[in-house]
């Protein structure tokens, strides 16, 4: 009796089609092209602040156009995804033991939600939303 | 006494003859099954009244020995604990994703094997006692904080599920990792530095990008993805001590 394992082989491109939730993690990935692109815009804005109120004024009003809020709302609705799907699984790298029970998740869950409700409202203050 | 509910199942599962096949192949079975088997019953009753060349492994039928590992219809399964009930039409059947096949149903298992004896899974005592000095104690607390992930049973469900291991098979994997982080928590052990040169590395932790599948595979609820994200943690504060505290000491 001889032994020939066979070694069956693995897209290297296309393995996050074979199951919902290898996609539902491409989808949470993918989400980091979005804030770099958010970051570069952020990068410019100081670059152009750096140049003086005129030069910032109209690139403010540049990033007022219809492209530009859809651009912009598509980012944030990858941040918020990016986010949340980060923000439901923290008790699994932080469980808090307490004695011989352990911290149920929600509240370790619920805890970032706070701070970030909070952190946003501050930046809202800030910038004169609020 | 209730008479049990049988139905015919169709089963398409994948054979490989090493000294016949170049590739595996399905083959269609068609069996009387009692309404509450579970798949790897199915199986039996192929082995036992179709076709007795057909190879799978099995031990205990309780969802105990993590043996009998395949995958149903495309989800990584122990077969003695897919019950036939949940599933309609034909159902799929092939050996464990992500693992050489070494026939049929059989996997090569040799990888995991290897990768488990480089974590040391098992206790190392901080002090060895003789048995006059009596037992190492540990209160309920200290026991809770790795009791859930003793619960393993090695059955190399959760490495089928890993995209991870599946693109870079050097990848330690959850259920080893998970073993080492076992050990690591428990108040008795004193062998942590010795899997932290395993276990903290590109080919241990730091390879895991948090895909989860591992946990939503777990016939044990073990939740490897979980014990692996608690070891990036350990590691990252293991760092933070190293580099940047005066004195430099892990």
């Amino acid at each position: 009796m001889s032994r020939k394992p066979f070694v069956r082989e693995v897209s290297k491109t296309g393995w996050y089609l074979k199951h919902p939730r290898y996609l539902r993690y491409m989808s949470r990935e993918v989400t980091c092209i979005f804030i770099g692109a958010f970051a570069l815009l952020m990068l410019c804005t100081l670059e152009r602040l750096s140049k003086g109120p005129e030069a910032f004024a109209s690139f403010m009003a540049a990033l007022k156009g219809p492209w530009s809020f859809l651009g912009l709302a598509l980012i944030l609705a990858f941040a918020v995804h990016n986010a949340t799907n980060w923000f439901n699984v923290t008790p699994k790298a932080m469980p808090v033991q307490i004695g011989e029970e352990f911290l149920d998740g929600k509240y370790i869950v619920g805890a970032h939600y706070a701070v970030w409700a909070v952190a946003s409202l501050v930046v809202l203050f800030f910038a004169g939303v609020l | 006494m209730t008479q049990l509910k049988k139905r015919m199942v169709q089963l398409e599962v994948l054979r490989y003859d090493p000294e016949k096949d170049s590739e595996p192949r399905f083959q269609k079975y068609e069996v009387e099954c009692n309404e509450e088997w579970v798949v790897l019953d199915a199986l039996t009753a192929v082995k036992e009244n179709i076709d007795p060349t057909l190879n799978f492994r099995w031990s205990c039928h309780m969802a105990v020995c993590g043996s009998c590992g395949m995958m149903v219809n495309g989800e990584p399964k122990l077969s003695c604990h897919a019950f036939l009930r949940h599933y309609e039409g034909v159902i799929r059947v092939e050996p464990l994703a992500n693992f050489p096949i070494e026939r049929d149903l059989v996997t090569v298992a040799d990888d995991f094997i290897d990768k488990l004896k480089r974590v040391k899974p098992y206790l190392i005592p901080k002090e060895k006692k003789s048995i006059e000095q009596g037992e190492y104690k540990q209160t309920p607390a200290q026991l809770m904080k790795y009791r859930q992930f003793s619960m393993c049973i090695n059955c190399m469900l959760c490495y089928a599920a890993c995209p991870e291991y599946a693109l870079q098979p050097k990848f330690i994997g959850p259920a080893a990792i998970t073993l080492a982080h076992r050990y690591n928590q428990d108040s008795r052990d004193g062998g942590r530095d010795e899997r932290q040169e395993v276990i903290a590395t590109n080919e241990g932790v730091w390879e895991c990008s948090f895909v989860g599948a591992c946990s939503e595979v777990c016939p044990k609820a073990v939740d490897p993805a979980g014990a692996l994200q608690q070891v990036k943690v350990a590691s990252t504060l293991d760092w933070f001590k190293e580099h940047l505290l005066p004195g430099g000491t892990k």
